[in-house]
């Protein structure tokens, strides 16, 4: 009996070696766990890290696919090309535009719909929990044409349903004008992207804890005060998560441009700059200084999110 | 949380606006698109909602008229392509997730970090290295040229996903089973498998999802019928005649691409929903 315990207690001891020697089995556990998660991460590596690299490469050359003969090594040139060139600063402007305005809006209506999932009857809750994954799902090319459709002069119903409202008329033109253009490009945007903030924001409404929202109706505070006072800041965390996901998601907005606008009117947004120099024009050089420049733009905002908001990751997982 | 006998009639009643308000947002401009796609051409113009009468025409053009070869082509390559993407991101996922989850290794928050870096990595800075190098050897244009770029979708969401679940696993219930006799196979097979089920298979459906979303890979690293999938095919949609738009076709398309999607969110609502907050929040 007292040998059997005495063996037990040595196994655990080795279990937890790794302050000193490392053990024979925890060796064994790290090599295992490499063997398992390594595959995963080298190819992750692989298609992310080796691409970019090869962007960084091509976009020091002067390098058109229709010439290949006149390509050159022009070291940075590409980037005072781009960085000197108004579209490159109108597309980033426009980018940023899109991005504010559809994430703010998003915040309040993503809030306002999970607040109303937190609390609706509970006949109504797994309906609606449905139908809100309907836009998160749908194809996001669909979305853009759906949109596009209705407000479209040719084939649209805004027009001769709105046209009460100044401005409006039967044969208002909305792909015509870079406002109205935008106007419809956020919209879109904003419909299809809403329910993944709102769900996010519900997780963490969930989190909040209910004694304190009683605690704080029973001092009198009023629905406002707890809203501000006990619910945003217990879920302080998941609005960051959902902030940082959705801004990132936003800047690289690109398949609502192309369908509605192929970036007439000025709505041209970086990823779509950098298509456009790639694909359309050929212009490997340029469309990699892009690439990189906008790939850069992506770790900046992260890093402000992270330094500026202390978006703590681990600790919205709740690893602490 | 409330009861709904308690409730005042007033109170019950904008619970119910506020629910139907979420209900058409959800399903409008979906409404339109089918309501879209059963108009005729010269029904188009005339600023109403829903068609003055109702014709399968547009279905009938792109599921057997002259428009099949493009959309039946392409809803091959769509699924093909999600599936298989989706199948070896969720089994790679499946080990990486197993051993973060249940395995002590330094280098775990590193995987972690790394698949988070790679999830908010903008596609287009992939895809303009990766046309020029397909180009040269020979995988522009075919399936697997679009299954591996589609990892760097799949695999990050599917490893946060996945490993998510996997930590809310009681993993010594697996000791349990081989006290009580079971062999390790056994005990793996009759106790671990049925509790992790479902979180690969949530993770499946997130990770088809955003497979059958991908529109710029589409688009980038395809030309022809033999791998560009449905997305895509949409944008270069032509018209019945060379002088007609393809707004029918486009619509009826779209809609049969949304069937398959609306079917998987109502059969696993539930499901998809804490996939998509425990990957991001939780853990």
């Amino acid at each position: 009996m007292s040998v059997t315990e005495t063996s037990g207690d040595t196994g655990r001891a080795a279990d937890d070696g790794g302050k000193g020697a490392i053990s024979d089995r925890a060796r064994a556990e790290r090599r295992l766990g490499w063997w398992l998660a390594g595959p995963a991460f080298v190819v992750m590596l692989l298609v992310t890290a080796y691409p970019i690299l090869q962007a960084f490469y091509e976009s020091l050359f002067r390098y058109r696919l229709t010439d290949p003969g006149a390509r050159e090594f022009t070291w940075l040139n590409n980037y005072v090309v781009v960085l000197g060139d108004p579209i490159w600063w109108r597309a980033v402007g426009v980018t940023v535009l899109i991005t504010v305005v559809t994430v703010l809006i998003e915040l309040v209506l993503g809030f306002a719909l999970a607040l109303v999932m937190h609390r609706a009857l509970k006949s109504l809750r797994p309906i609606l929990r449905t139908v809100i994954l309907i836009p998160y799902a749908i194809i996001t090319v669909v979305s853009a044409f759906a949109w596009f459709y209705a407000f479209n002069i040719g084939s649209g119903f805004v027009n001769a349903w709105f046209d009460w409202v100044p401005g409006i008329s039967a044969d208002t033109n909305w792909f015509g004008e870079f406002g109205t253009s935008v106007t419809v490009i956020i919209a879109s945007e904003i419909w299809k992207t809403t329910p993944f903030i709102s769900l996010l924001l519900l997780a963490g409404l969930a989190q909040v804890p209910e004694d304190l929202q009683e605690a704080a109706k029973v001092d009198g505070a009023t629905w406002w005060q707890r809203l501000y006072k006990v619910t945003v800041p217990n879920m302080k965390a998941a609005i960051m998560v959902a902030l940082l996901f959705r801004t990132l998601d936003a800047f690289r907005i690109f398949d609502n441009v192309f369908i509605m606008t192929q970036g007439a009117n000025n709505t041209e947004v970086v990823s779509f700059l950098a298509y456009r120099q790639t694909i359309s024009r050929l212009e490997i050089g340029l469309g990699s200084a892009v690439s990189v420049l906008l790939f850069l733009c992506v770790v900046l905002i992260s890093f402000l999110f992270i330094k500026l908001f202390k978006v703590d990751l681990a600790s919205a997982r709740g690893e602490r | 949380m409330m009861d709904e006998g308690q409730l005042s009639r007033g109170t019950k009643v904008w619970w119910w606006v506020a629910g139907i308000v979420i209900l058409v947002y959800a399903l409008f401009p979906v409404a339109w698109i089918v309501s879209l796609s059963f108009k005729t051409p010269s029904d188009l113009g005339t600023g109403q909602f829903l068609p003055t009468d109702w014709v399968g025409d547009n279905y009938d053009n792109i599921l057997r008229g002259d428009a099949q070869d493009l959309f039946l082509s392409s809803l091959r390559n769509s699924v093909g392509i999600s599936l298989i993407a989706t199948f070896i991101s969720v089994v790679l996922a499946m080990f990486a997730a197993y051993a973060i989850a249940r395995l002590d290794f330094p280098g775990k928050r590193l995987i972690l970090t790394t698949a988070l870096a790679v999830a908010i990595f903008p596609v287009i800075s992939i895809v303009t290295p990766l046309f020029n190098l397909w180009r040269n050897i020979g995988l522009y244009d075919t399936w697997p040229g679009l299954i591996i770029p589609y990892l760097s979708l799949t695999l990050p969401i599917s490893i946060w996903t996945m490993s998510a679940f996997f930590r809310q696993i009681p993993w010594e219930l697996e000791q349990a089973a081989q006290v009580d006799g079971a062999t390790t196979w056994q005990a793996f097979r009759k106790v671990i498998v049925p509790l992790a089920t479902p979180g690969v298979f949530t993770t499946a459906i997130i990770s088809f999802f955003i497979a059958w979303n991908d529109f710029i890979y589409g688009i980038s690293l395809t030309s022809t019928e033999a791998a560009r999938p449905v997305p895509a095919a949409l944008a270069f949609f032509t018209g019945a005649s060379q002088f007609e738009e393809p707004t029918g076709a486009i619509a009826a398309a779209a809609v049969v691409v949304t069937i398959p999607v609306v079917i998987l969110v109502l059969l696993f609502q539930r499901r998809i929903v804490s996939g998509l907050t425990q990957g991001a929040v939780k853990g």
